[in-house]
């Protein structure tokens, strides 16, 4: 299962991935057709299609982690970017966020860290923190 | 936003639920609903909350809620919902034992040793996760060897990190969530294991856990034996055969300093067995009614307890009927008993209810024993629904109506998962 992504060797114009719309996972072929057109096979539905298209052309990910808390009833508090951020810049928001330190009490919904690395996503309290 | 805890303990409740995660917490909520005056929820940890206080990642409260919620957010608005509707949270505190008559012996923090009577009790006490004991791993016993949901606890809630090398046994969802949480907080994972030939997480935890992370799941592939005299230092690993035999030639060793272990989640029943109630074989949790009331008058029980869920949206929905029930029996408004069985059938593993009534609607959860796709499901010869697919580890749900039932006079009636086309075989 782990040797379904990446590009066919002998074919650099088809890509493979996993669909994750539900627990079928389709294996699925996507094709460079040229001028950013793709063609999209091996789905089951229209939600592999769809997958499909956006993992290749512009994979983005919803972030959780925690952040470092002073005084709270927890050393950590869970955060999540309001939204999906692109991929790649994944592993930067969470080294961005753990050099965080906070103080309690905090929000839910508090913004923590706005327009995150510029990607217009701001990173939110998934939970109020009082003090301890 | 810690719930405000009670000043002073009651000698009496109508409805004392034990266990506030999220199906303690609906179950307070439904019985509320039905107009039970005092309800009081009793939680061993210092907050309300349960699992989903340390389960930060998203894909909570689509069925429930109608939005995509962290863990810590579903488990927010759940207990707001029950503050606001007055019910009692008493954290810190422990239930011993239930008696028969419904007398709880409570031990707790802040009140010592208390003794409470309750017109109805909800059992919600969750789950806990099979440990290496569980599939007797051999080896040595050193330190850095525990269950992935327990690796979740120190990283999410006490911002500790389990080891700085790690390897995960089985590919359950809380295994792969850890695998992605662990590489983001700056610790090698080196692989995931899997005895099985196919992963059990959901194919979104497979890419976006370990794909994601070029994290390598090992199929029809375990661990046979644990090294290390204070700490682990490697795992010898090995690719079994059909049978799940080690294929020993092909084995090779792992350097780790920890294994995460997600083998699976049992029903947290010691209560249940104090109560001597009627437990069930294939679920290993108490045998209930369609109102979740168990073998017990006036004690019911919901949520991960009765059996595992893969969504608690659905916890929510079923622990909301346990509450009402519960709250309707303190208040003397008794349900009809059921009197209809369902029997699983063909590729059919358990129903929950395992019974119900011709005269409401019911939401009937089963699991079935082996993937199968396209099919049909079928409940006796009143109803059929066809399906594109359906998997061991996602439950099915099955909304039966009453008017399915109303040209039907039996006493039960046989649910079967058939290939799509074919007639259901006597």
């Amino acid at each position: 299962m782990s040797d379904v992504r990446g590009k066919d060797e002998g074919d650099a114009t088809v890509s493979h991935y996993l669909c994750i719309g539900c627990p079928l996972g389709c294996r699925l072929e996507v094709e460079e057709l040229g001028g950013g057109n793709v063609e999209v096979r091996g789905q089951s539905c229209k939600k592999g299609e769809v997958f499909g298209k956006q993992e290749h052309l512009d994979p983005r990910r919803v972030v959780t982690t925690t952040v470092a808390v002073e005084g709270g009833i927890w050393p950590r508090l869970p955060v999540k970017t309001r939204g999906e951020v692109p991929k790649g810049a994944v592993i930067e928001v969470c080294r961005l966020l753990h050099g965080l330190n906070l103080e309690a009490p905090v929000a839910i919904g508090q913004v923590i860290a706005a327009d995150v690395l510029g990607t217009g996503v701001d990173v939110v309290a998934s939970r109020d923190l009082p003090r301890a | 936003m810690i719930a405000a805890k009670p000043a002073q303990l009651q000698p009496r409740y109508d409805v004392v639920v034990v266990g506030a995660g999220p199906a303690g917490l609906a179950a307070a909520l439904g019985a509320r609903e039905t107009g039970a005056e005092r309800v009081l929820v009793i939680d061993r940890e210092p907050e309300p909350g349960g699992i989903l206080q340390q389960c930060i990642h998203p894909g909570f409260g689509l069925h429930h809620f109608g939005e995509e919620l962290t863990g810590p957010e579903y488990a927010q608005r759940t207990i707001e919902q029950a503050l606001e509707h007055d019910v009692d949270v008493l954290s810190g505190a422990y239930v011993l034992d239930v008696s028969p008559d419904r007398r709880l012996k409570v031990t707790s923090r802040d009140h010592g040793l208390a003794y409470l009577d309750a017109g109805a009790v909800v059992l919600a006490m969750g789950a806990r996760e099979r440990t290496r004991g569980a599939i007797r791993i051999p080896g040595e016993r050193p330190s850095g060897v525990m269950t992935a949901g327990f690796a979740q606890k120190l990283v999410n809630l006490g911002g500790l990190l389990p080891g700085k090398r790690v390897a995960i046994l089985g590919s359950g969802d809380i295994g792969l969530i850890m695998a992605r949480r662990l590489v983001l907080e700056g610790v090698e994972v080196l692989g995931v294991f899997e005895i099985m030939p196919h992963a059990n997480g959901l194919n979104r935890n497979i890419v976006q856990c370990l794909h994601d992370y070029d994290i390598p799941l090992h199929l029809s592939t375990t661990v046979v034996h644990i090294h290390g005299r204070e700490r682990v230092d490697r795992v010898t690993v090995a690719p079994v055969d059909a049978a799940f035999k080690p294929r020993m030639a092909e084995a090779w060793d792992v350097p780790c300093d920890t294994l995460l272990v997600s083998i699976g989640l049992i029903p947290d029943n010691e209560l249940a067995h104090r109560l001597g109630l009627r437990l069930d074989p294939v679920t290993t949790g108490p045998v209930v009614t369609s109102t979740m009331e168990t073998s017990r008058d006036g004690v019911f029980a919901c949520g991960n307890v009765v059996h595992i869920h893969d969504l608690v949206d659905y916890v929510s929905q079923e622990s909301l009927l346990a509450g009402r029930g519960a709250g309707a029996f303190a208040t003397g408004a008794a349900a009809r008993p059921d009197n209809v069985r369902l029997t699983p059938g063909l590729n059919v593993r358990y129903c929950v209810p395992p019974t119900i009534t011709t005269e409401r609607e019911h939401t009937v959860y089963m699991r079935v024993t082996k993937p199968m796709a396209p099919c049909t499901l079928r409940l006796g010869d009143v109803y059929e629904r066809p399906l594109r697919y359906v998997f061991p580890g996602e439950m099915l749900t099955l909304k039966v109506r009453p008017r399915f039932l109303e040209g039907f006079h039996g006493g039960s009636l046989r649910v079967d998962v058939v290939p799509r086309g074919e007639a259901t075989p006597i």
